[in-house]
C-alpha cells in the first residue's frame, strides 16, 4: 500500500510541473500560434477565422481551411520587423555583456567576502525587486534627464559643461537593462563560483600560475555554467523587453518588444502580432535548447 | 622492485653530523593571525632527501608552517631559507616546492591526465615532454588506466594518488604533503603510507608531511617535530621521540604511558631515586642528576610493565600491588589496567605470543606490576 502510495506521490509530483507548461505554456502557445495564422478582421474578436462548436467538426475543418501562413510571409516583406529583430537582438547581447563584465567582478566579490557577511550581500543584490520595476526605470528618467541628478551632479563637480544626452538613446537602454538585470547575473554567478573549494586556486598557484592564470584557468572555467546561466537569464528577456525600450529609448530606437505592442494595441492586428511572436519565441528558444545542451553534457560529466 | 630500504636507511642521519648543511632552514619564524599566534618562534632544519614529519593536534601551527613553506602564508617575522635561498616575499608559484592538499584539490574540470600535466603546461613544456612526463607519473602512481576519467569517478584512493602525481609532475625539490592520507580508509592508509616511504627513497626527494596521526609520522618519517600551541617540542627520530620524549607532553602525545608523578629522594652514579605521590619507591637510570626534592614524574609505556601473581625480587623497589580492573583483548596484545592501593590506574600489555594460556590473569585477581630501571624515562616537570 505504502508503496504504491508513494508512486502515485512521485508520479503526482512529475505531473504537476508537465500540468503548469501544459495549462501556462503550450496551450497559451497553441492559441497564439493559431491567431497567427488568421486574418485580421473588424469585428470581436478581431480575427478570422473564429471556430465554432456549433457547426461541428466538419464545420470546424472547414473553417481551418482558411488558414494561412500570409501573416509570416508578411514579415519577411516589410523590412520594419527584420531590422527589429536584428536591432533587439544587438542590444540585448551588448547589454548581456555588459551586465556579465560588472556582474562577474561583483559575483566573485561576493564570493570572497568574509562567510559572515554573505548573506547581507546577497539581501543587497536581491534588495531593488522590493520596489516595483516600473517605479525603478521611470526612476532613471529622473536620473538621466538633460536636467536631472547625473547632469547636474557632473556639471556641478565639474567634468561637463553642457548636459550629456543619455535618456532617449540607446545608451540609456543598456544601463536600463543592465541595472535592472545585474541580479539574475550576479546570482547563478556568485552560486557558481561560492561553492568552489579556495583550495583549486591555491593548487594551481602551487603549480605555477600567477593569480591572473589561475583565475583564468581555473576559477573562470569552474564558473562557466553560472556564466552561461546567467547570460541566458539577461538575454532572454531584454531581447523581448518592452518598458525599459518604451521609457527609456527614443523614438528610433527599434525593439520588438516595441514593435509587438503598437501591432497589437495601436494597429489592433492581433495576427500579426502573434506571427512577430511566435517569431521571437522561435529566436529564444534556439538559445534555451542551446544552454540545456550545455547543461546536460555538464551534468553527465558530473559537475 | 626495490633494494632494501633497511641498509640505506640504517646509515642516513644527516642531522647528527654537525658537517651536512641543512637543505631547509626555518629560523625564528613566528606567525600571527591577529591576536593568534600560530607559530611561535619556531626553528628547525630539514635535510635533503629527509622524510620529516610534523605531528601535533589540530591547532599546534603545524599546517601554518607547512603553509609558509608552500608561500600560501607569510611569517610575520623569523625567515625560512630553502637550499640557499630566503623564502621571504618569494610568491608559490615561484617556489621549488610542490604541495599536495589535504582535500587533493583536483580540478574537476579536467581529466586525470589533465590534472597531472597542469603545471608542466603552465610552465610551457614542449607537448611530447609533457606527454612522456604525464605518462611517467601515471605510471609511478598506477593509474595508465585512469588517464580519461574525470576527479569524480575515482575512488578516493585513486584520487589521492592523482594529487600525489600532480604534485611530483613538476619534480619539485621538496613535496609537501598535508595531511595526505586522512581522507583513507584503515587499510588502504597502511599499505599507502609504505608505497610513500618506497616513493620517496626511489625518487630521492625530500617529504615535509604535516599530519596528526602519530601512527603515520613513526612508519615514515626519519625524523618528527612535535608540536604544541606553535612551537617544537622535541625533534628526534620516531624510536627516540617514543623511548626518549623530552618532555611530560610528548611522553603522553606518543602512545600511551603511565606518568608516575614524584619527588626526588636521592640521585646516585647513573641512577635516580624518586618517591611517587602514590607511595611508591622509583629507581630508575638517568643520565641526568635532578636535585634531591625536585619535582619529576617517571614516564613508563604500557609494554614495558610486568604483570605478576608474585612480587618480583626487587619489590617493593619498581614494583607495586593492585588489582585488574579492566582487561582489553586486542588480538596481538592483551591491555590490562591495573588499579593501585591509591586508587591509580596502570596500563600494562602483554603481547599474546601463545594461542591459548593457561590460567589467565582475570578480573578482580590480586596483582604485581613491577619494571626494570631502564624502562622509564624520568621527565623534570
Amino acid at each position: 500500500m505504502a508503496k504504491l502510495a508513494s508512486a502515485l506521490m512521485s508520479r503526482l509530483v512529475i505531473i504537476i510541473p508537465y500540468a503548469w507548461l501544459l495549462f501556462f505554456f503550450l496551450i497559451p502557445f497553441f492559441i497564439v500560434f493559431r491567431i497567427s495564422l488568421s486574418e485580421t478582421t473588424v469585428a470581436m474578436p478581431p480575427y478570422t477565422p473564429v471556430f465554432d462548436l456549433a457547426g461541428g467538426l466538419a464545420g470546424m475543418l472547414e473553417k481551418a481551411r482558411e488558414f494561412s501562413v500570409d501573416n509570416y510571409v508578411w514579415l519577411t516583406e516589410d523590412a520594419l520587423y527584420f531590422n527589429a529583430y536584428v536591432s533587439s537582438v544587438v542590444i540585448a547581447a551588448i547589454s548581456t555583456f555588459l551586465t556579465l563584465m560588472i556582474g562577474y567582478p561583483i559575483a566573485y566579490g561576493m564570493a570572497r567576502a568574509p562567510r559572515a557577511i554573505r548573506p547581507m550581500l546577497l539581501m543587497l543584490v536581491i534588495l531593488p525587486f522590493w520596489t516595483s520595476f516600473l517605479i525603478r526605470v521611470y526612476a532613471w528618467i529622473a536620473i538621466l534627464k538633460p536636467e536631472g541628478l547625473l547632469n547636474q551632479f557632473l556639471m556641478a563637480i565639474g567634468v561637463i559643461d553642457q548636459p550629456l544626452i543619455i535618456l532617449n538613446t540607446n545608451a540609456a537602454i543598456y544601463i536600463g537593462i543592465v541595472y535592472s538585470y545585474l541580479p539574475f547575473m550576479v546570482l547563478p554567478i556568485y552560486s557558481a563560483l561560492e561553492k568552489m573549494d579556495h583550495s583549486l586556486i591555491e593548487a594551481a598557484q602551487d603549480l605555477g600560475c600567477t593569480p591572473i592564470s589561475a583565475f583564468w584557468r581555473v576559477t573562470f572555467l569552474l564558473s562557466l555554467p553560472g556564466v552561461v546561466a546567467g547570460c541566458l537569464l539577461v538575454f532572454i528577456p531584454a531581447v523581448g523587453e518592452f518598458v525599459i525600450p518604451d521609457l527609456l529609448g527614443g523614438s528610433e530606437t527599434l525593439m520588438i518588444g516595441k514593435t509587438l505592442w503598437n501591432e497589437f494595441n495601436a494597429n489592433r492586428d492581433w495576427p500579426v502580432s502573434s506571427a512577430v511572436a511566435i517569431i521571437l519565441l522561435m529566436i529564444l528558444v534556439i538559445p534555451i535548447v542551446y544552454f540545456q545542451n550545455v547543461q546536460a553534457k555538464a551534468d553527465s560529466e558530473g559537475r | 622492485m626495490m633494494k632494501s630500504l633497511g641498509s640505506i636507511r640504517r646509515s642516513f642521519a644527516p642531522w647528527a653530523d654537525p658537517a651536512s648543511k641543512p637543505f631547509i632552514s626555518v629560523k625564528n619564524v613566528t606567525k600571527k593571525f591577529g591576536d593568534f599566534t600560530a607559530v611561535d618562534d619556531l626553528s628547525l632544519n630539514i635535510y635533503t632527501r629527509e622524510f620529516f614529519a610534523l605531528l601535533g593536534a589540530s591547532g599546534c601551527g603545524k599546517s601554518t608552517l607547512l603553509r609558509m613553506l608552500a608561500g600560501f602564508e607569510q611569517p610575520t617575522s623569523g625567515e625560512i631559507i630553502l637550499d640557499g635561498q630566503n623564502l621571504a616575499g618569494i610568491p608559490p608559484y615561484r617556489r621549488p616546492v610542490n604541495m599536495m592538499f589535504q582535500s587533493y584539490a583536483l580540478f574537476p574540470h579536467m581529466t586525470v591526465e589533465n590534472n597531472i600535466a597542469f603545471g608542466l603546461k603552465q610552465d610551457g613544456m614542449p607537448k611530447a615532454d609533457i606527454a612522456e612526463r604525464v605518462g611517467q607519473m601515471l605510471k609511478l602512481v598506477k593509474l595508465e588506466k585512469f588517464a580519461q576519467r574525470k576527479p569524480h569517478q575515482l575512488s578516493g584512493g585513486q584520487r589521492q594518488r592523482v594529487a600525489l602525481a600532480r604534485s611530483l609532475a613538476k619534480r619539485p625539490k621538496v613535496l609537501l604533503l598535508d595531511e595526505p592520507l586522512g581522507a583513507l580508509d584503515k587499510k588502504l592508509r597502511e599499505e599507502t603510507q609504505f608505497e610513500l616511504m618506497d616513493l620517496q627513497q626511489e625518487l630521492g626527494l625530500t617529504f615535509v608531511i604535516v599530519t596528526h596521526d602519530q601512527e603515520e609520522a613513526m612508519t615514515m618519517a626519519d625524523r618528527i617535530a612535535v608540536m604544541s600551541h606553535g612551537k617544537v617540542v622535541q625533534v628526534a627520530t620516531p624510536a627516540e621521540i617514543y623511548e626518549a620524549p623530552n618532555s611530560r607532553f610528548v611522553a603522553d602525545f606518543i602512545g600511551d604511558v603511565n606518568l608516575f608523578d614524584g619527588t626526588v629522594t636521592a640521585a646516585e652514579g647513573g641512577s635516580v631515586r624518586i618517591e611517587t605521590t602514590g607511595g611508591i619507591a622509583l629507581r630508575m637510570a638517568s643520565a641526568e642528576k635532578p636535585a634531591s626534592g625536585a619535582k619529576a614524574a617517571v614516564a613508563i609505556r604500557p609494554e614495558k610493565i610486568r604483570i605478576s601473581r608474585q612480587p618480583p625480587a626487587h619489590a617493593p623497589i619498581n614494583a607495586a600491588e593492585g588489582e585488574i580492573w579492566d582487561i582489553g583483548y586486542l588480538g596481538d596484545m592483551t591491555v590490562f589496567h591495573v588499579r593501585l592501593k591509591d586508587g591509580k590506574v596502570v596500563k600494562a600489555s602483554s603481547l599474546n605470543a601463545v594461542r591459548a594460556v593457561e590460567d589467565p590473569l582475570g578480573y578482580d585477581q590480586q596483582v604485581w606490576i613491577s619494571f626494570g630501571e631502564d624502562s622509564g624515562v624520568v621527565l623534570k616537570d
